[in-house]
């Protein structure tokens, strides 16, 4: 075996630790705060697979975050830390509700194309603030695109109270998105939207761009050496620039998925609604593999809707897969976590190797 | 009877990555000598020096000292029991005096205050015992490299080493230079140091050592006195054969100019000017060989010929095209190829593989591409050639590059910037701090190339290097070109050290020689 085979293994088996362990802690948890430990136990183990309507609610959940993990693998790829993703898709999300409001005389597929490009369009602006002010000024794209979210927020609020809130209705949310151009239901009965299927075509294009195609491959070196990709000739701050706009886009895209999938009115105003963080932890467990998103998602989506399922029928409440969650990305993101027991794989395979060719010779 | 003063029993080591550095080595050395360790780059001269002083942990075996077993957990700790090193790389802080670089980490204090004067007093008083003369009131920075060093010295003694690993200190010295270090040294043995002295310079350890203890793939292979054995010995020894690092090559027939620089003027951000106004050549078919003390203007030279530095004033241009304000992917596109003397930084992207190192100038042209994406088959092919024909050792092409030994991932660089069809290779420090197969490998490469019409700049502090390659020879010294010399087979390193000192100058005439149309 070499020790590129043990490193890979080591990988896998790594992350699979630090999730059986966060698990187990999260267990732990449970039978000390809880008064029927193994009810609560079971639903959220079990409870997400129990009823048809709870595994479309995985896949429903998991969906967003297809679009805002790619995002972040795309720019984690080229070193380019923006945290954009969660602006970028509420903006996106905001944007495209307003124009399907405003156009929704021409509904059908036009304005639905409409909405998406301006959704994209609108990631991309957001991501361009961040990222021209890294290109030009070498400011930290992690602060400023952080910086950039708020005003994207207030943006939002903003278009949402002033143009089209539906004030006669009574409630907080916007007007009734126009039903014709929703995306589609893929099964009778349940509410699993075709939004899934554009999530998993862009991990896969995501995928070949970075691994097959020549934008990729700069990508790819920004990120490895910038000083390398330089002195080889490639414009690293053309590769800055792009990422990071690449990656509002996608998650800009992904807003208008999830509002058009799953909502009937735009309801997200105040404060952040999340998907972009989330999107961090994703990319992060997929190891800015966008083929690994996916895998990714399901399993914080299988997370969430346990801990939702648990918080209905038992007394631990919802915001406790936060406390999961925190202890995953600890363990996986922990660099020097069962780091001798790898250097102990490694010096024990290199002796067996280097007996076995002293015997040969 | 000599007295055993330190012990390493079998040590083993073995890195992250798998590789296997020492094996059951033991080293043993006596007071009061010079011991020599030998071996190639890469024999684990360097990884034991480091379990020595406490920065590399060990898997087996244990180190005695003095009688006791010890495992230090890191350089204070090695400090602390009287193991002090110099490492090849100086570890100064260059704004500050030298003094004050002396007593870094132990000031001499008087009211809570740092107390100068009495830091000079200390590095006056380790200067005079020691007999090494350097101003202790000096800036580091406008220290030459052989004083630096010193201050090394002078900063390992004064926190009371008895046992002096020096990695290589001849490395960066001019033969003048050297001649000085060992006097110095002997003067310390004679005052009942002990010192560990790394070269693989036999007739430096010939003339330095009483004994020697070599190194080869990991493992201790032999030890001896100094005085039984010869030069040949020692070379079988260290290479398992008799080490030819003779290149031949016929005379050079140069052609056309190819790299003409003019008037060339680099500043410092400091505003200090590092290359100053300097005008040569290089021609189709001939090595220029650039020799020097590091330092003085080469590295930034060689930068802004490929475009990743900018400069003030002159102008640079290849086969007549003026390279001002060229992109670098432009500048690689007329032809210029670039080994940089830093392969971890610029050379290769070390985490990733063997294949996308190799690709790095070639990846966005037609003929890698295949529509929208990259021609996976095509580019496996060249790579598996490079691979072959530059005998780069490697389990397959997607091998991560940091798996590699220093050798084979320059042997990754080189076989990407041979293999362009470049017609001016700037070749800088080419063959620093790898093993002999491998420089002897990259040396005969840049012969043919030469003989096959490329332009070759050789910028290398190697002083063998630079008399073995080179058809001509121009010499830097502070920023400035001090001698251009036309037949390089006529010259000799001590004469090179002269001009490298600045001990000798030519005139500007004959230096403008070297600045051809």
């Amino acid at each position: 075996m070499t020790s590129k085979q043990i490193e890979r293994r080591f990988n896998v088996l790594k992350t699979a630790v630090a999730i059986l362990l966060s698990l187990g802690f999260a267990l732990l948890v449970i039978t000390f705060v809880s008064n029927e430990p193994v009810k609560a136990i079971t639903a959220f183990i079990v409870g997400p697979f129990q009823k048809a309507s709870r595994m479309s609610n995985i896949v429903e959940v998991m969906t967003p975050l297809l679009f805002t993990g790619t995002a972040i693998c795309i720019m984690y790829q080229a070193n380019q830390f923006s945290m954009i993703g969660e602006g970028a898709f509420l903006i996106g999300a905001n944007l495209c509700t307003w124009v399907s409001i405003t156009l929704q005389s021409m509904a059908g597929l036009p304005l639905l194309l409409i909405c998406f490009v301006v959704a994209i369009m609108a990631g991309v602006a957001s991501a361009m603030v961040p990222a021209i002010l890294k290109v030009k000024f070498r400011a930290n794209e992690v602060v400023s695109s952080i910086m950039m979210n708020y005003v994207l927020l207030k943006l939002s609020d903003y278009f949402f109270y002033y143009h089209f809130r539906d004030v006669p209705s009574g409630q907080q949310a916007s007007y009734p998105i126009p039903t014709q151009i929703k995306l589609p239901k893929l099964i009778p009965g349940l509410r699993l939207h075709a939004g899934v299927l554009i999530g998993l075509a862009v991990c896969v294009v995501a995928y070949l761009f970075i691994y097959k195609t020549k934008w990729g491959y700069q990508v790819r070196m920004t990120g490895a050496n910038i000083n390398f990709a330089k002195y080889s000739g490639i414009s690293v701050l053309g590769v800055a620039l792009s990422t990071q706009l690449i990656g509002g886009a996608i998650a800009g895209l992904g807003g208008a998925v999830e509002i058009l999938g799953r909502y009937d009115r735009f309801i997200w105003f105040g404060t952040q609604p999340g998907f972009g963080f989330d999107g961090v932890l994703v990319g992060v467990l997929a190891k800015n593999n966008p083929l690994l998103v996916p895998v990714a998602a399901l399993f914080l989506a299988y997370m969430r809707t346990g801990a939702d399922v648990m918080n209905r029928v038992s007394d631990v409440p919802i915001e406790f897969v936060d406390v999961v969650q925190g202890l995953i990305i600890l363990f996986v993101a922990a660099e020097m976590f069962m780091a001798k027991y790898k250097h102990k794989l490694i010096v024990n395979n290199a002796k067996k190797q280097l007996e076995a060719k002293e015997a040969a010779n | 009877m000599p007295e055993e003063i330190l012990l390493m029993d079998k040590i083993t080591k073995v890195y992250p990555n798998g590789f296997v550095a020492n094996k059951d080595v033991t080293f043993s050395i006596n007071k009061g000598e010079i011991h020599a360790l030998m071996g190639e780059n890469g024999a684990g001269k360097s990884t034991l020096m480091k379990i020595l002083f406490g920065i590399e942990p060990f898997e087996e075996g244990r180190i005695v000292l003095k009688g006791k077993e010890v495992r230090f957990s890191g350089p204070l700790d090695a400090i602390a029991n009287g193991v002090g090193m110099v490492h090849q790389h100086f570890m100064l802080v260059p704004s500050l005096t030298v003094a004050e670089n002396v007593v870094l980490g132990m000031e001499p204090k008087k009211g809570g205050m740092f107390d100068f004067e009495e830091a000079v007093r200390i590095t006056q008083e380790a200067c005079d015992k020691y007999n090494l003369k350097v101003d202790p009131r000096a800036k580091v920075e406008d220290l030459p490299v052989g004083n630096k060093q010193k201050v090394e010295i002078i900063k390992a003694l004064v926190r009371g080493a008895e046992i002096l690993i020096l990695d290589e200190p001849t490395a960066v010295l001019t033969p003048q230079e050297t001649a000085e270090l060992f006097v110095e040294l002997k003067h310390l043995k004679e005052q009942g140091h002990t010192l560990v002295f790394i070269s693989h310079k036999l007739n430096e350890i010939k003339e330095l050592c009483d004994r020697i203890t070599i190194l080869r793939l990991g493992k201790s292979v032999g030890k001896a006195n100094i005085a039984d054995v010869t030069e040949q010995d020692i070379s079988r020894m260290m290479v398992g054969r008799d080490v030819v690092l003779k290149v031949d090559k016929t005379p050079a027939k140069p052609e056309e100019t190819v790299l003409k620089v003019r008037d060339l003027k680099i500043v410092a951000d400091s505003g200090k000017p590092i290359v100053n106004d300097i005008s040569f050549s290089v021609r189709k078919g001939e090595i220029l060989g650039m020799a020097g003390v590091e330092g003085n203007g080469q590295s930034q030279i060689s930068e802004a010929i490929t475009g990743l530095l900018g400069y003030q004033h002159g102008t640079i241009s290849v086969n007549g095209v003026d390279l001002k304000g060229k992109k670098i992917r432009e500048i690689r596109e007329l032809g210029v190829s670039h080994i940089s003397e830093d392969r971890n930084t610029y050379g290769a992207a070390l985490i990733s593989s063997v294949k996308d190192n190799i690709l790095s100038d070639r990846y966005y042209k037609k003929e890698y591409n295949k529509g929208l994406l990259m021609d996976d088959k095509k580019i496996n092919e060249m790579t598996d050639e490079l691979i072959k024909e530059f005998l780069i050792k490697c389990d397959d092409r997607d091998d991560q590059v940091k798996m590699l030994s220093g050798g084979n991932v320059q042997k990754v660089v080189v076989a990407r910037e041979f293999s362009n069809n470049p017609t001016l290779v700037i070749a800088n420090q080419p063959t620093r701090g790898i093993d002999v197969g491998a420089t002897e490998f990259i040396r005969k490469r840049l012969v043919e190339l030469r003989d096959q019409g490329v332009a070759v700049l050789l910028i290398s502090a190697d002083l063998n290097e630079v008399l073995e390659l080179s058809d001509s020879i121009i010499v830097m010294n502070e920023g400035k070109i001090a001698a251009y010399l036309e037949d390089a087979s006529q010259i000799t390193d001590m004469i090179l050290g002269e001009y490298m000192l600045g001990v000798q100058t030519q005139t500007p005439e004959e230096i403008a020689r070297v600045a051809y149309d």
